[in-house]
């Protein structure tokens, strides 16, 4: 096994260990374990120190500023109010990017008539990923519309601090195709920044789940806007 | 006991004999009937599509794909070094780079074109290892395996 196949499973399998944690955890909060759950479980990791003895949910996703294929910025605000998925790519990637795309305009296809359900894509090659790229890329995907699914650059740093608080593995590598390390994990994330699924937008079975899962979301993220129009 | 084994001794090792002669006779050709499919499954699907669909216009299809039927001199040597640049498949402009693959023998590379040229809707005349190799020679890509 060469070291950044080695590298890659590590990082699914740590994916995997998250995702196997996260079933457990939906498992505990449901009547029928089997079945699913009415409400997805809040996942990712607690890095910041409590503020208090009963604040143990983990990190919000944080603040984050990213310029877009149209060259407009987006941050946070842009995802007020809806749900997200997001996934870390790069416009050459010769590896899992290609199948990876092709799960999440799955995806997309089928929400795509849904305005509370954006996308985010960010490349980890922002030095040959020019905003001109990125367009090229989105619309040879068939995306022409930036404001639902947004292909989004930042500084290096930015990004990996990102991909880790997506719960996604990205690195710089010089050993693999390409360049970079990256793991294929699809993060979904609800109107309040936080992670409500991770999936290994690699393997189908898993891209079925999350869009299984979208509408549970969406229908908790129906019932939240009622209360605080009450 | 001995003469109720010896029959069914007699029989197993007419059993192993055309089990020889059946192997022997499709190594002819070779005796890696799938490899083709598999290798292709295993170094080109996640891009070209687990049935050569390609990816709308960001990756071009093989299957039923006019570049693959045009350009079968140079595909040994597009699988060795990878290619890079604008390439038009089926009337439709990509631009996308394509990885190599030192990795796999000229036999390898055979049966995978095979298996390409001989499926979805391509219909293409198959090659030989010797001919592979051959054409890997203009980018010195033959490992004479």
């Amino acid at each position: 096994m060469t070291p950044s196949s080695l590298r890659f499973s590590l990082s699914r399998a740590t994916v995997a260990g998250l995702l196997a944690a996260g079933s457990l955890l939906a498992a505990c909060s449901s009547d029928t374990a089997s079945s699913q759950p009415d409400r997805l479980p809040i996942q990712g990791i607690k890095r910041t120190k409590p503020t208090s003895p009963s604040d143990t949910l983990p990190d919000p996703v944080p603040a984050f500023q990213l310029t877009n294929q149209d060259g407009k910025v987006i941050t946070n605000q842009t995802f007020a109010g809806k749900v997200y998925i997001t996934d870390f790519f790069f416009a050459t990637c010769p590896s899992i990017c290609p199948k990876m795309q092709s799960e999440m305009l799955r995806v997309y296809e089928q929400f795509k008539d849904d305005p509370n359900v954006l996308f985010l894509s960010h490349t980890i090659d922002p030095a040959h990923d020019s905003i001109p790229v990125l367009r090229d890329y989105a619309q040879r995907l068939g995306i022409q519309d930036a404001s639902r699914w947004h292909f989004a650059t930042a500084p290096h740093d930015t990004v990996f601090a990102l991909a880790r608080a997506y719960m996604t593995g990205a690195e710089k590598d010089s050993t693999v195709a390409g360049g970079y390390a990256h793991s294929g994990t699809f993060a979904l994330v609800d109107s309040r920044r936080r992670i409500r699924g991770m999936y290994d937008g690699m393997e189908k079975s898993q891209v079925d789940q999350l869009i299984r899962d979208l509408p549970v979301l969406l229908k908790e993220e129906a019932e939240l806007r009622q209360t605080a129009a009450k | 006991m001995s003469t109720l084994l010896l029959p069914l001794l007699r029989l197993s090792a007419g059993g192993v004999a055309a089990l020889l002669l059946a192997t022997a006779s499709t190594g002819c050709f070779s005796n890696r009937q799938n490899e083709g499919a598999s290798l292709y499954q295993a170094h080109c699907s996640s891009c070209h599509g687990t049935q050569g669909e390609g990816l709308r216009r960001l990756i071009p299809p093989v299957a039923a794909s006019d570049y693959v039927a045009r350009n079968r001199a140079g595909l040994p040597c597009i699988v060795r070094r990878g290619m890079h640049g604008d390439v038009v498949v089926n009337g439709i402009h990509y631009n996308q780079v394509m990885p190599g693959h030192e990795d796999l023998t000229d036999s390898q590379i055979t049966n995978l074109l095979n298996f390409v040229q001989r499926n979805w809707g391509n219909n293409n005349e198959p090659y030989t290892v010797r001919e592979v190799s051959e054409l890997l020679a203009p980018c010195h890509g033959s490992d004479g395996q």
